[in-house]
């Protein structure tokens, strides 16, 4: 019983990736949304590294890595725009942002 | 019998940590629930034998990226979420159907083969190749050109978040 076989890891993933993706859809705050964004990048590190783990090799790894990197860079730039909007529309809600809504 | 219990404790903390993003109002409550969910699969990490990774996770994503989002929330003074209503259609149709796609992926991930492998506990699959040593050895040598063109990148980052940030004169 005390084993825990790869699967586990990848349907906790899924998990989280379908948690991140209802706060995308249902939240109001661009903030929440852009940190759910967040979790659902988490949640795909989580299965590259188990899937490195099953086939005992390093380029999950190496693509989480490479996945870190770029959600840093991501999050600085959409942080930048996320003040930037605040500040045109004074508010966080993503309704108030609709000037390219048919 | 340890790793299966903090695998357990872990995977709950961080399914716990995702629902409270979700149903919180105050973007700072969710903020400190993405660090918890961050912290738990950090400790997953270590269990799946990913050490460097583990370390990445805590000092890039939990320390630099969410104190990043903590300091916006601060700056945008960002209070409670305006409460609208949610669509009806996403409420009756959309939770019921990603909660089957969800049982449906689960179902699948879980009769695959590589998911059959055991990553922790008796007769758990060899981990020789995969250490922080052969990490660094594939960085420097095989992917040392995307590695090179990742600091171009955040490079350029840096800079688009300082001319978007800037006030106009």
């Amino acid at each position: 019983m005390s084993v825990i076989p790869v699967s586990y890891y990848l349907v906790l993933s899924a998990v989280l990736f379908g948690l991140g993706m209802v706060g995308v859809v249902f939240k109001r705050n661009i903030i929440t949304i852009f940190m759910s964004i967040e979790l659902m990048l988490n949640a795909v590190n989580l299965a590259f590294v188990a899937f490195a783990r099953a086939h005992n090799q390093l380029d999950g790894l190496v693509f989480v890595f490479f996945v870190i990197v770029v959600a840093a860079a991501e999050a600085a730039v959409g942080l930048a725009i996320v003040i930037m909007i605040t500040q045109n529309r004074q508010s966080l809600n993503v309704e108030r942002a609709n000037l390219l809504k048919f | 019998m340890v790793p299966f219990f903090l695998f357990f404790v872990c995977a709950l903390l961080a399914v716990a940590g995702a629902i409270v993003l979700i149903v919180a109002w105050e973007p700072i409550h969710s903020a400190l629930s993405l660090v918890l969910v961050m912290m738990a699969l950090a400790v997953l990490y270590l269990l799946l034998g990913a050490e460097f990774i583990a370390a990445v996770q805590i000092i890039v994503y939990a320390g630099a990226v969410m104190v990043l989002f903590v300091f916006v929330i601060m700056l945008l003074n960002a209070g409670s979420e305006e409460r609208t209503n949610w669509s009806k259609l996403a409420k009756v149709a959309g939770l019921p159907l990603a909660f089957f796609f969800l049982l449906a992926v689960a179902h699948f991930l879980s009769r695959s083969a590589v998911g059959a492998n055991i990553a922790n506990g008796a007769g758990a699959v060899s981990n020789a190749g995969v250490s922080t040593r052969a990490l660094s050895v594939a960085l420097f040598q095989q992917y040392l050109f995307p590695f090179e063109a990742t600091s171009i990148l955040i490079l350029i980052a840096l800079l688009g978040a300082l001319i978007l940030a800037r006030k106009d004169e």
